[in-house]
């Protein structure tokens, strides 16, 4: 059932400028608004604290890889203590003047003393040089990971570099009367990721970790609409690659006794915070029904298959990987369509076989749906190989066998290919194909020495 | 030629290669867990910790004294797309 927000109000506006028009600044005109009004000023998140962010309700695409129906929200905010006031993280750059207007309610550029910044992608960093124009005593607070990105960014050099803090886990900032405390959680979803913990007020700014694309001018999740949907699908397009790291950040956040998360992007969680921390628990775990035997490998086989000698080779090489590991290996065919089901199941496994005919001097369309897909998952330490049977020249295996490499994957067997239908004797080097992937899953072959020359 | 062995611990593999081979086209081919990014030295992907024969490997570059920097690389870590081997040493991922 819907919520309809009754005693608490949805929030409380400092200021009430006029936001410029988006025309006015370059930019095409966002769909027509819906009935909520956007909030004019900076609004009060928890004691000291305040929003400054800006509002994206037109945005339908995110970083390429996302729909974004709902548009998104850039947030930001003002913490202010006895000695200084810090800005944690800024906004996109064509929503700066929001950014700024809203800020400009709640504090004056020469009190800022610190600008903290959780992720410096440019949908957070879009306002940071006109700010450190605006504030240039303010010290930048960043990640031990992100001084190289930050150049990269920035592009400044001689006299004009920025006083910069790297920051490590349980490393503090004192505004007086409210402590900042970096959390180092990396690769949530990129090198340079930080949390950063008000314990005072017990609010977590957890930069891109907990944000949903959501667009609602309401701003909190207990009075904007349904958003959950926007949730999860953020934490699969954003997230999923990066489960370890993940599971290691929850270690740092779960004990904390958090009264509000402040993601950056959609709804400010502060109804039930410790839910969506539960959620990313269950999201980053990879096999939701715990496998029997948890140490055992997971071995999968995908093809595709246009007559039917593929799929003989992907029998046969499934033969020879069970007989050498004597593990039940999954073979799926590939067909036309989403390649969700085959990701998941990848996801899962420790060795993944792809085979692919070759079609017009290529791998067929399926395989390369696939593969485009992987880069959502972790695929840290996973064995791969490639097979295919083909017509007269056979590209399909080497093509793919790139590929795998490129994904990071270790390839540790020569690929297979095959004439049209295998034959029996063909089978036995499928067989053959599948014991040698089973012995590189075994370690087999360690202690050898061998010459560079048999490698080539 | 002169020729040096590089042992990749992690998979406790040994290859004979001639010397002035970077490590990359070795590891590449026999499968061992090091990996790859950008392949010129700029993304510090391929980080490899030198557990012997941190002498057998061509120096460090400044670029890769840089990018290592930058990566908080570990004593004897060097980046696997950049160090060729000069004689016997062993690696694994960093």
């Amino acid at each position: 059932m819907h919520r309809v927000p009754t005693s608490r109000p949805a929030a409380s506006v400092a200021g009430a400028h006029a936001a410029p028009s988006r025309s006015a600044l370059g930019v095409d005109e966002p769909p027509p608004r819906r009935v909520a009004e956007e909030p004019c000023g900076a609004v009060a998140v928890a004691p000291g604290v305040h929003w400054v962010g800006a509002l994206d309700p037109g945005l339908r695409c995110f970083d390429l890889i996302l729909n974004t129906g709902s548009g998104t929200t850039y947030n930001s905010f003002v913490v202010r203590g006895e000695s200084g006031v810090a800005v944690i993280d800024t906004v996109k750059a064509e929503f700066a003047d929001d950014f700024f207007r809203r800020l400009e309610t709640v504090a004056r550029y020469e009190e800022i003393r610190v600008i903290v910044l959780n992720h410096l992608e440019p949908d957070h960093t879009g306002a940071l040089p006109e700010l450190m124009r605006r504030a240039p005593q303010a010290e930048l607070c960043i990640s031990k990971r992100a001084p190289a990105l930050l150049n990269a960014l920035l592009k400044v050099s001689g006299d004009r570099v920025p006083a910069i803090r790297t920051l490590d886990t349980g490393d503090t900032i004192d505004l007086g009367g409210q402590t900042l405390q970096c959390l180092h959680t990396p690769f949530l979803h990129w090198p340079d990721t930080q949390c950063t913990w008000l314990a005072e007020a017990g609010v977590l700014f957890s930069g891109d970790i907990f944000g949903s694309h959501h667009c609602d001018e309401r701003l909190f999740d207990d009075v904007c609409g349904e958003f959950h949907c926007a949730f999860d699908d953020y934490f699969a397009h954003i997230m999923r690659p990066f489960k370890r790291h993940v599971r290691a950040a929850l270690e740092l956040i779960e004990p904390l006794p958090i009264a509000l998360i402040a993601p950056t992007h959609g709804p400010i969680l502060r109804e039930r915070p410790q839910v969506y921390v539960q959620r990313y628990r269950e999201l980053a775990t990879t096999r939701p029904i715990p496998p029997l035997d948890p140490d055992q490998p997971g071995l999968v086989i995908l093809y595709a298959s246009a007559h039917g000698g593929t799929a003989r080779m992907a029998a046969a090489i499934r033969d020879g990987l069970e007989e050498g590991s004597g593990i039940s290996v999954v073979l799926h065919e590939l067909g036309c369509g989403d390649p969700r089901d085959a990701v998941d199941l990848i996801e899962c496994a420790d060795v993944l076989v792809i085979g692919s005919p070759t079609i017009n001097g290529d791998a067929a369309k399926a395989i390369w749906d696939l593969l485009a897909s992987l880069s959502l998952i972790d695929l840290n330490g996973k064995l791969a190989a490639a097979f295919g049977s083909y017509g007269w020249s056979g590209e399909a295996v080497r093509l793919i066998e790139e590929r795998l490499r490129g994904l990071k994957l270790r390839v540790p067997v020569p690929g297979l290919r095959q004439k049209l239908i295998p034959n029996e004797a063909e089978l036995v080097e499928c067989r053959a194909f599948g014991r040698a992937l089973a012995n590189a899953l075994n370690g087999a072959g360690a202690g050898s020495v061998i010459d560079f020359a048999d490698l080539q | 030629m002169a020729k040096a062995k590089i042992t990749f611990t992690d998979i406790d593999q040994t290859v004979n290669v001639p010397a002035g081979t970077r490590v990359i086209e070795v590891s590449e081919r026999i499968g061992a867990g090091i990996i790859y990014g950008c392949r010129e030295g700029d993304c510090g992907t391929c980080m490899m910790h030198v557990e012997e024969g941190w002498n057998n490997l061509t120096e460090p570059s400044v670029l890769e004294e840089k990018v290592l920097r930058e990566n908080m690389a570990s004593r004897h870590d060097r980046l696997a797309c950049q160090a060729q081997i000069l004689g016997d040493c062993k690696v694994k991922p960093a």
